[in-house]
């Protein structure tokens, strides 16, 4: 064996090593990736402020309805009404959005005595009946009791945030915000649901339980 | 002619040739093990992280859906790092004075990110996408590995190119129905995995014949 064939290939297995790193980490940036070039090192660049938004007519109404969809409003006012109709694939949509994104604090009943409250995070008012008295919250109280509050109030809540409750618009896209406040009028409805309101199949599973 | 070599030295080279083979075969064998192995493939290794993020807390603890945070996951083909305003819309006032969480505060407060250190990472000739899986079928636990049990977070599987391929090959042994992919504990009902895979690889189009293509990955 020639004294300079090992030498060679350990240059060769250094030299493939090289090639194979610049295939493994290309020159372009992943998601998320740092960046050396911004300043602030982010790779993912933010939305600058003068950036119009142009409704996607496949999904956003453009005509009248698009303050009503994308603003819950109607004439100035918080709407009172939803601007699509609500059907059961809607209810069963919002109920999952909700679990994830509401349920932390607001609890799986909306009472208001979720996970994250129980750890000490101040607790949101319940969704039904007068709000207690007592709570620190730093934002104006405009509504007694949420039942009396139009769909639009909650929109706003969870596009722009309420007090200690941050916003959830970049995590909850503007379909999914109407189908959770959907459910939510469904969990309002239901703690003051009258026995002769519910469906046989509800009613006999009831007396089933209660017997 | 005199003989140059000693008949003695027959075994050696027999040795030599014989010794040589397997040696090589051994260096074949070391170098396959290595390729495979937790230093290379980085299964099981705790990185250093800015902060030391718990989803045996948030995820185990207190039953956080991992949505909440990997918001993008079931529609996009990355899953993404939460961002900071996430924490905050807990941590503004829970442990808000934490030591722990003092680079989170600053994150927010300076506009600046968290320097997270990636866990998972493919080389970027491979194309994967998280959507297809969930939309199909996969659940987190299937590659991630039981998420709700790490204090701090480890890779699980290897990502090796065979690991996907087996996964492809027989996906009858991991799907599951859609409403269970966030489910750490899920167990198939009567412990029958493959007849409710092949139901499912019916119900949600599969192609499975197509799924080995050198493209799906490499595009
Ligand atoms: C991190 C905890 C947290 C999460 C998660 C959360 N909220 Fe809240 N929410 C609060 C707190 C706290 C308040 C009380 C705010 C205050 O008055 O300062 C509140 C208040 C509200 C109110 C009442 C506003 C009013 O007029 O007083 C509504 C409606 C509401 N939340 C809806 C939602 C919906 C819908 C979701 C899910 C998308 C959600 N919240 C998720 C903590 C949370
Ligand atoms: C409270 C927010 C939160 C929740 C809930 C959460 N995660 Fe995470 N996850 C994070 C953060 C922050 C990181 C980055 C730090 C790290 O790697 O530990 C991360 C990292 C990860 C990573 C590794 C990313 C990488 O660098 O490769 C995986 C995989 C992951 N999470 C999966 C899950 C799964 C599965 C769930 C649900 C069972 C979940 N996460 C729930 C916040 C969260
Ligand atoms: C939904 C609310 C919520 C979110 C979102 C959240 N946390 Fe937490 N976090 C908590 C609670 C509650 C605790 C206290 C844990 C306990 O009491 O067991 C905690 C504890 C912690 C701790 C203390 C150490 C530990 O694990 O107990 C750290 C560090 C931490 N969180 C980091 C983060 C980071 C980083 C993020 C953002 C990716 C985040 N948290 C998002 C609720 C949250
Ligand atoms: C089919 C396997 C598979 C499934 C199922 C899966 N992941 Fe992943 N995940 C990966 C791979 C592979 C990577 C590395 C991607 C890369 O480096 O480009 C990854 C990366 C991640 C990351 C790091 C950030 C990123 O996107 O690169 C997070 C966070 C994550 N996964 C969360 C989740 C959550 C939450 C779920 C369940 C809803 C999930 N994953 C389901 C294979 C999977
Ligand atoms: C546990 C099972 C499993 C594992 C592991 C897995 N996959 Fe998949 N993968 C699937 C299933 C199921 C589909 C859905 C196929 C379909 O319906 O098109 C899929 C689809 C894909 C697709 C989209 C195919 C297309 O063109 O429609 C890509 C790309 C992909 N996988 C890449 C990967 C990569 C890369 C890895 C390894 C890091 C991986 N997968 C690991 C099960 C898996
Ligand atoms: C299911 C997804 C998938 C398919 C299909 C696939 N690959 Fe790969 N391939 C991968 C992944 C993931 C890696 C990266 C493995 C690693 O990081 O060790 C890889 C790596 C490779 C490498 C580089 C190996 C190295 O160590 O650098 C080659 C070459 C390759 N694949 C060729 C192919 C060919 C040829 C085919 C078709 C027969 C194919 N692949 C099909 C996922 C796939």
């Amino acid at each position: 064996m020639r004294p300079w064939f090992p030498l060679m290939t350990a240059c060769l297995a250094v030299l493939s090593t090289g090639c194979r790193q610049d295939m493994y980490d290309q020159p372009r940036y992943e998601p998320q990736e740092a960046s050396k070039f911004f300043t602030d090192g982010k790779s993912d660049r933010p939305i600058l402020p003068s950036v119009v938004h142009r409704p996607d007519p496949k999904t956003e109404p453009r005509d009248e309805l698009y303050d009503h969809y994308n603003l819950g409003i109607v004439d100035g006012e918080p709407a009172e009404t939803f601007p699509f109709p609500i059907d059961r694939t809607v209810l069963d949509r919002g109920r999952q959005r909700y679990q994830i994104y509401c349920t932390p604090c607001h609890g799986e009943r909306g009472d208001g005595q979720g996970m994250i409250v129980k750890r000490g995070f101040s607790p949101p008012p319940p969704f039904y009946g007068e709000r207690p008295p007592t709570g620190k919250s730093p934002a104006a109280t405009i509504y007694a009791d949420l039942r009396e509050a139009p769909v639009g109030h909650f929109f706003e809540v969870i596009t722009k945030g309420h007090g200690a409750m941050y916003s959830y618009a970049s995590r909850i896209g503007v379909r999914d915000r109407w189908s959770i406040i959907a459910y939510v009028r469904a969990l309002q409805l239901s703690r003051y649901a009258t026995e002769s309101e519910l469906p046989q199949q509800d009613r006999d599973q009831l007396s089933k339980v209660s017997r | 002619m005199p003989q140059i070599f000693h008949p003695s030295l027959n075994t050696l080279s027999r040795l030599s040739i014989f010794g040589g083979a397997f040696a090589a075969l051994g260096l074949l064998a070391i170098s396959y093990m290595l390729v495979g192995s937790p230093y290379q493939t980085q299964v099981g290794i705790i990185h250093d992280q800015p902060v030391q993020f718990s989803h045996e807390h948030h995820v185990g603890g207190l039953g956080i859906d991992c949505r909440y945070c990997h918001t993008s996951v079931e529609i996009s083909a990355v899953s993404g790092v939460p961002p900071t305003y996430t924490c905050m819309s807990c941590h503004s006032q829970i442990w808000s004075e934490s030591p722990m969480l003092q680079p989170v505060r600053d994150s927010l407060k300076n506009d600046t990110p968290i320097a997270w250190a990636k866990v998972h990472d493919l080389p970027d000739f491979v194309y994967f996408h998280h959507g297809i899986h969930i939309q199909k079928g996969i659940g987190c636990v299937s590659c991630h590995g039981r998420i709700d049990q790490m204090p701090l977070t480890f890779k699980d599987k290897p990502l090796t190119m065979e690991w996907c391929l087996e996964c492809h090959r027989h996906p009858e042994k991991y799907i599951r129905p859609y409403e269970e992919i966030f489910n750490m504990e899920w167990k198939p009902p009567g412990g029958d995995q493959l007849t409710l895979g092949r139901k499912l690889i019916e119900d949600n189009h599969i192609p499975v014949d197509r799924l080995t293509n050198c493209s799906v990955c490499h595009r």
